[in-house]
């Protein structure tokens, strides 16, 4: 098989500028300090260099020093936490920005796919859309041309051609933009999060037709995805990335497994030693069944309590601590929010008893100012387990969900 | 596999992102009629006259310009009808500061397209000035309606109008393409690009004739390059006294070439921080 992508030490670099660390103690050195940064920045102006000359700069690597291949036909899935440098990788394969060390070769058309509906105008009419958003995809209108039947058939939207997409619903939207992208004729395919928009049906369907191109068609294809499940299902190989560099590549279960037990501290159910630089953190979180024994491994009939201690010495008045329950493939079950009132001290959330349903999930909390800033983002996520002790599904041998509800029966 | 014979269709490396940046521009030909025709179908939509839009605003302007320049401010019109006067050197004027005011917001309204789809930047800045380019068609239609009105046969250096409406492109693309690319880094210039618009303006010979320019001072003044190209227009269209001044024209040529070439470099330049920055 031949090599499509090759990726040789790619890193990428962004400066970050911190804001608010001078200190002006005369307004004299106030107005030199912003007249020579004036001037300075009108010489770059005209120069054109980069501009903002400033001491509060900081490199920081979005990506640092990257080597993978990925052979024709491969099916190659980018897994990793928030930040890892997914997106930056997509980035730099879709030419959008340049690394700033090493190099990417590439054979064959490459289609990106970093977002659905770029360039769609919702005062435009579905029609017109696809011709618009085909061209800056870099199809040409025979092309496109050749291909509409199938595209708008493919996205279910014969009806509505000729009408504006601001009057289609979310779901029709992003079904004619994914079809678009994914005719585009290119040897090499990459897709950034775009399935996480859009019904069920429709993202089985896409992932159905990315199959199709990859096995069918022989093309390859890259995706990025917070979704576990589809990520097994549709590639065959993986890379994993944390924190800018590559941590695993090989076959997909592998890199997967390797997600779930090294980011997540698999069975770590206490977490301790927050980082007390920060205004407020988390010094502990555990799960317990008495409120004292930290455990990781509940019964169906057990209350679990989730006992949270923080510290700090700031407290904003809409500082908030938020966990999420999530499963064994990390989509999120439900979630709860609580606002902090003490800056120290321990909050404790239960979860009643026979609620969840037994199976194994992952705790994730974190400390915020809603909508504002995260204040303690817990990286290490908890992980327990419910038993089965007796619940209804216990005589069923299926996937059945993961919570229980105490439906309401009437029977006349 | 003999890894250094492999051939790869694309490299990416710092520095060498435009390497193919001309084929590529060629490949994303349709491109650029395809923005422009976006624009221009968006740009009338919920209106009720719609097109008629595209007619009412260039003959309000000059029938405003006629009235202030001509009644109230009582500039000689050289025996031409002043109608006609000022609508030669608005045609060329509403054509740069118009193309020149979109271009230099087109990256910023474009931004969405910017960090997520790979395409050579310098459509954007440009198809904006195809948009405007069909209201300048527009605007001559006009004109000719306005001859016809005032009975007025047009000479025949009227052949050299288009040598005249390429300098006028030139400008717009240096100048729009600068513009754009500072916009993007320094959102300063969404301040100052409606300020050089209504001052060039006025530092233009559009309301006047630039024969009201002290002769000493008119080289100086040609270092303006919408002088040159709207006495060119004016010559073109009027002909008669409306001689050409020779020294005052290559000047304006000289600062539109380096406006031309000045532009494209730092364009090039920048361009490839955009998705960084914007």
């Amino acid at each position: 098989m031949s090599v499509v992508i090759k990726a040789e030490q790619l890193s990428k670099s962004y400066i970050i500028r911190h804001h608010g660390e001078k200190r002006h103690d005369a307004l004299r050195d106030v107005i030199t300090e912003n007249v020579k940064g004036t001037l300075l920045k009108t010489k770059s102006l005209f120069s054109g260099k980069s501009g903002f000359p400033s001491n509060s700069r900081e490199e920081f690597w979005a990506l640092d020093d990257i080597n993978f291949e990925v052979l024709k036909g491969d099916r190659v899935g980018v897994i990793g936490r928030n930040g890892a440098g997914k997106s930056t990788l997509l980035k730099l394969l879709s030419r959008i920005t340049e690394p700033t060390v090493g190099k990417i070769s590439i054979n064959g058309r490459i289609a990106s796919l970093l977002e659905v509906g770029t360039g769609f105008h919702a005062e435009l009419s579905g029609r017109e859309n696809v011709y618009l958003n085909g061209a800056i995809l870099g199809m040409h209108r025979t092309e496109i041309r050749k291909k509409f039947d199938e595209i708008v058939a493919f996205a279910e939207v014969e009806k509505f051609l000729d009408t504006p997409v601001k009057r289609y619903s979310s779901g029709m939207y992003v079904r004619l933009a994914f079809a678009v992208a994914a005719y585009l004729e290119s040897e090499i395919l990459v897709v950034d999060e775009v399935l996480a928009v859009g019904d069920t049906e429709f993202q089985k369907k896409c992932l159905g037709k990315m199959q199709n191109v990859s096995r069918e068609e022989g093309r390859t294809v890259l995706f990025v995805s917070h979704n576990m499940a589809a990520i097994s299902k549709l590639c065959n190989k993986g890379i994993l990335l944390n924190k800018g560099r590559i941590v695993k590549d090989s076959d997909i279960g592998t890199v997967v497994d390797t997600y779930i037990s090294t980011c997540f501290k698999n069975d770590s159910y206490l977490m301790e030693g927050g980082n007390s630089d920060k205004e407020i953190y988390f010094e502990r979180i555990f799960l317990s069944r008495d409120k004292i024994q930290p455990i990781n491994t509940f019964s169906f009939s057990d209350d679990i309590f989730c006992i949270f201690e923080i510290n700090g010495r700031k407290l904003n008045k809409e500082t908030t601590l938020t966990f999420i329950v999530r499963d064994r493939n990390l989509n999120p079950i439900f979630s709860e929010h609580h606002l902090v009132k003490e800056i120290k001290g321990r909050l404790i959330a239960t979860i009643p008893m026979k609620i969840l349903l037994p199976g194994k999930y992952y705790l994730q909390s974190m400390l915020h100012i809603p909508n504002v800033r995260f204040l303690d983002n817990n990286e290490e996520y908890i992980s327990f387990s419910v038993e089965e002790t007796g619940s209804k599904n216990a005589i069923y041998n299926a996937d059945l969900g993961f919570v229980n509800i105490p439906v309401l029966w009437e029977e006349k | 596999m003999a890894e250094a014979n492999e051939k790869f269709d694309l490299v990416i490396e710092p520095g060498r992102l435009g390497r193919n940046y001309w084929l590529d521009l060629w490949r994303f030909r349709e491109l650029f009629l395809f923005l422009a025709w976006r624009d221009i179908l968006v740009r009338y939509k919920q209106t009720i006259i719609g097109l008629a839009w595209s007619i009412i605003r260039p003959l309000l302007t000059m029938i405003v310009f006629t009235i202030i320049f001509g009644r109230v401010a009582k500039l000689p019109s050289e025996g031409v009808p002043y109608a006609i006067l000022v609508y030669a050197a608005m045609l060329p004027w509403q054509f740069f500061s118009t193309s020149f005011s979109d271009a230099s917001n087109s990256l910023i309204t474009n931004a969405n397209m910017l960090t997520k789809i790979y395409f050579p930047r310098l459509i954007i800045p440009v198809s904006t000035v195809i948009v405007n380019f069909v209201d300048f068609m527009i605007s001559l239609l006009i004109l000719i309606g306005l001859m016809i009105w005032y009975q007025f046969v047009p000479p025949l250096t009227i052949l050299f109008l288009p040598l005249f409406l390429v300098l006028t492109l030139i400008i717009i693309a240096g100048s729009g393409l600068y513009i754009a690319s500072l916009n993007v880094k320094y959102r300063d210039f969404k301040f100052i690009v409606p300020f050089v618009v209504q001052f060039g303006l006025y530092i233009s010979p559009v309301g006047f004739s630039s024969t009201v320019i002290p002769e000493k001072w008119r080289l100086l003044y040609s270092l303006n390059p919408m002088v040159g190209v709207i006495d060119g227009f004016r010559w073109c269209i009027l002909g008669g006294n409306n001689h050409i001044y020779m020294p005052g024209l290559l000047l304006s040529i000289t600062v539109t070439l380096f406006l031309l070439f000045y532009g494209i470099w730092y364009f090039r330049k920048t361009e490839r921080s955009f998705a960084d920055i914007i």
